[in-house]
């Protein structure tokens, strides 16, 4: 396998590259974390490398899919299929999507979403969900652009110390 | 929350002008299908132009064009000009200073929040992939039909 560097920059023509969905491995992990990190601006190791194992441990439930061009990694998304939380027959959840900013409006994100919804079905389940926090607007965009709109549950929270 | 009417005229124009993008819309033509006042839809896309999201042409031939950027063109976009939206667009109204004045803001700024946050992650493109996913209503029919076979 060949070393994964950095992300890198998009072709000088800006012409899509050539993009492969595929599962994440461990040797990912470090783009994973540099690529979310450079999104959100915090870096979560722990955190991704739970989600990678968990993948790994039940590959029929949970997905962790990386987008490759050629030696860079410029995208990932990670799903789950859960079942009876709130009421709610078992639905896919898309609970992490993040695409290189050099490699965003070249359907990267739509190749992953349309890739995780592909395994959910194959899973069995016909619905999926996601939650953005309401001021995301680039995100909830780049959701409503894939087809999806509001559900029926409703986000309620409050802070402990009130 | 309902629209004001100039606002719907705006949003059907733009949504017919970009589901076209590469030809010119006579003004008539949009006004007929949405079944609204040719005068009042004029105006609105005259507001558009300013705004510069519909160019038009003169002559023969002419009519509107979309001009924006279907995909970063968001429904909030279109309804910022044409009227105020959000916490600040009522303005201060009587017991706003009362403890029940505020707890009657917390709840409806909630309210707008949401609706802010659902009317600006929707772009043009994206609702024009709505309208292509929504089921015609059969009463409107023949007056689309009649829109298609004028402009064809």
């Amino acid at each position: 396998m060949p070393q994964k560097k950095a992300v890198s920059a998009p072709k000088a023509d800006g012409a899509p590259a050539e993009i492969v969905i595929d599962s994440a491995d461990s040797t990912d992990l470090k783009l994973i974390v540099r690529l979310d990190a450079l999104t959100t601006g915090n870096a979560k190791p722990k955190y991704w490398k739970h989600l990678l194992e968990g993948s790994r441990a039940h590959p029929d439930q949970q997905f962790f899919l990386v987008a490759r061009n050629g030696t860079s990694l410029t995208g990932f998304i990670v799903g789950e299929i859960r079942a009876w939380e709130f009421g709610s027959p078992p639905c896919g959840w898309v609970f992490a999507i993040a695409v290189d900013p050099d490699h965003r409006l070249g359907a990267v994100g739509s190749r992953l979403f349309d890739t995780v919804c592909q395994r959910f079905r194959k899973a069995g389940v016909t619905k999926v969900r996601t939650m953005i926090a309401r001021d995301s607007q680039l995100i909830m965009s780049f959701f409503r652009s894939q087809g999806m709109m509001a559900g029926p549950f409703i986000e309620l929270e409050k802070d402990l110390d009130e | 929350m309902k629209l004001q009417v100039a606002t719907r005229h705006a949003l059907f124009a733009v949504l017919e002008l970009a589901a076209q993008a590469d030809r010119q819309i006579a003004a008539s033509d949009i006004a007929e299908k949405y079944s609204i006042s040719p005068n009042h839809l004029a105006k609105v896309l005259r507001t558009l132009g300013r705004a510069g999201i519909v160019e038009a042409s003169r002559g023969v031939g002419g009519g509107y064009r979309f001009c924006g950027n279907a995909k970063r063109l968001n429904l909030l976009d279109i309804i910022a000009v044409f009227e105020p939206i959000g916490p600040a667009a009522g303005g201060r109204e009587a017991g706003d200073d009362t403890r029940e004045g505020r707890a009657l803001r917390l709840v409806m700024n909630e309210i707008e929040d949401s609706t802010r946050a659902t009317l600006s992650s929707i772009t043009i493109d994206t609702m024009l992939k709505i309208v292509r996913r929504t089921t015609p209503s059969t009463a409107g029919a023949p007056l689309r039909r009649a829109v298609v076979a004028r402009s064809a």
